[in-house]
């Protein structure tokens, strides 16, 4: 399952390596959504330095969401979905290789936003232990439950605007217990952050246990 | 064809009379309460509505079980299923104005960001996405199967929401009725424990008419097939003979297409 998993990751970042649709398309739409929200209050510093954890995963989610519908939109052209479907890979190598693909690419977007949290909204980064514990555990989450869904979506009419309308209110509680571990990280706020750290945990559990069990069904579906 | 029959018009009556009972001992017999004054009456809807809308996805969730269930696996529990989901729907939506009402009179907002109310927000914003999801899929058998996968975890959100008010510092009261010493006594708790009968007779006709409409539409859709090609069929031997040089010719149906010799 760990060799399908590599396989499968390998084949997609190797494909957004070529294309460099993360690079080109993704990241500097992440970053116009950082800008705007800046513009959305009105270069109010102090709100903007107290709700930057906040605009950050917003961020994350927007662009989390691209970065899945790319994920299976590789797959639905040429019917690749039915040449991964008849390779033989194991349905959870597949699954676990696609979330950690999009999961990587996440990742180095987070660490392209959070420069631009610290240049456009003067956030001064501290508890460093938390914020990356807490991104790299979110970022699971919501590849996991992205993928789970994109695969879903996979096919479907009108999947584009279907995929947002499915995802963004499961990942509404990633959003809310990261953004609250940020805020205890930065010193925003008195909450014990670990504890959300937690929940983003469980979250990131259950839909990587639920997707590696349930993924296979879903692909002779889709 | 039609979704109703004796039954479902009995019941039909029923919620209809029962409503009104409902509303009858909820403006009259029932007296102010001693904090919330007038207030009190949106308890005689509230409760009930909450509880029918969490029926509904429990419905859901219960028809998506079986469905996935390889040994009971039938078309009848992915009708169970959107049933509950579109009826659970209506009554979460209700819930959110109901709620909204009381809330503007009692906090003197219309909306806050506390627990209950963001969660049912977020199960009312699932719903939607379930039922579009179910229109995006033509093939019967693929729909029940994503649909079913996102009812159960839509079912996560239902158990958050439900314990949202024990687990979370919320400003949602919580439960009044089902604890060992209920808060409510007399005509008022009378008048709630009948909204329940009231809004549990309307879940119940509107999730049968919901059930009998998907197994008539899944009928339509069968029938319509075969109708089209009988249709087909018959115009196929109502065509008149071909003669046998033009034989090239006899998939079209169109007179223009027997091209006749120039000279």
């Amino acid at each position: 399952m760990w060799r399908d998993a590599a396989l499968v990751a390998g084949k997609d970042l190797r494909i957004e390596g070529r294309a460099k649709v993360a690079v080109n398309q993704v990241a500097p739409y992440a970053l116009v959504v950082l800008l705007l929200f800046g513009f959305a209050f009105d270069q109010d510093k102090p709100l903007l330095v107290q709700a930057a954890p906040g605009l950050y995963w917003m961020a994350v989610l927007f662009s989390g969401l691209l970065a899945v519908q790319r994920s299976f939109s590789l797959e639905s052209a040429d019917a690749a979905m039915d040449a991964l479907r008849l390779s033989r890979l194991e349905p959870a190598g597949v699954f676990l290789g696609k979330v950690a693909a999009v999961a990587a690419q996440l990742l180095l977007l987070e660490v392209l936003l959070a420069l631009g949290v610290v240049v456009l909204f003067q956030s001064r980064l501290s508890g460093a232990a938390l914020l990356a514990a807490s991104a790299a555990v979110s970022t699971a989450g919501v590849a996991a439950a992205g993928v789970v869904y994109g695969a879903l979506c996979t096919g479907l009419r009108a999947r584009e605007t279907l995929l947002p309308l499915l995802l963004a209110p499961v990942l509404a509680p990633v959003v809310l217990a990261a953004t609250e571990a940020w805020r205890s990280a930065l010193g925003l706020s008195r909450g014990d952050g670990w504890h959300w750290l937690a929940l983003l945990g469980c979250f990131a559990a259950v839909y990587l246990a639920g997707g590696a069990v349930g993924f296979g069904a879903l692909m002779e579906e889709t | 064809m039609s979704s109703s029959t004796r039954v479902t018009r009995a019941l039909g009556v029923s919620a209809l009379l029962a409503l009104a009972v409902n509303a009858w001992w909820g403006l009259s017999l029932s007296p102010p309460d001693k904090v919330q004054g007038q207030l009190v009456r949106i308890l005689y809807v509230h409760p009930a509505v909450a509880t029918m809308c969490y029926a509904g996805f429990g419905l859901c969730a219960l028809g998506s079980i079986a469905w996935l269930w390889p040994r009971t696996r039938s078309p009848r529990w992915d009708r169970l299923a959107v049933a509950g989901a579109e009826v659970g729907a209506v009554f979460c939506a209700a819930t959110l104005i109901t709620g909204s009402i009381w809330g503007r009179a009692t906090w003197g907002v219309w909306w806050t960001w506390d627990a209950r109310l963001t969660l049912t927000a977020l199960l009312f914003a699932e719903s939607l996405g379930y039922l579009a999801l179910r229109r995006a899929v033509d093939n019967p058998h693929s729909r029940a199967l994503v649909s079913s996968v996102v009812a159960l975890l839509m079912a996560l959100t239902v158990v958050l929401d439900h314990y949202a008010t024990a687990w979370f510092a919320t400003l949602h009261q919580h439960t009044t009725l089902f604890k060992p010493n209920p808060t409510i006594h007399g005509w008022q708790l009378v008048t709630m424990c009948w909204s329940f009968v009231a809004f549990g007779l309307v879940f119940a006709w509107m999730a049968v008419h919901r059930f009998r409409l998907e197994a008539l539409e899944e009928r339509y859709e069968t029938e319509g097939y075969l109708t089209a090609l009988e249709s087909r069929r018959a115009e196929g031997q109502a065509l008149p003979a071909v003669p046998e040089g033009d034989r090239v010719l006899a998939g079209s149906t169109t007179s223009a297409a027997r091209v006749e010799p120039s000279s």
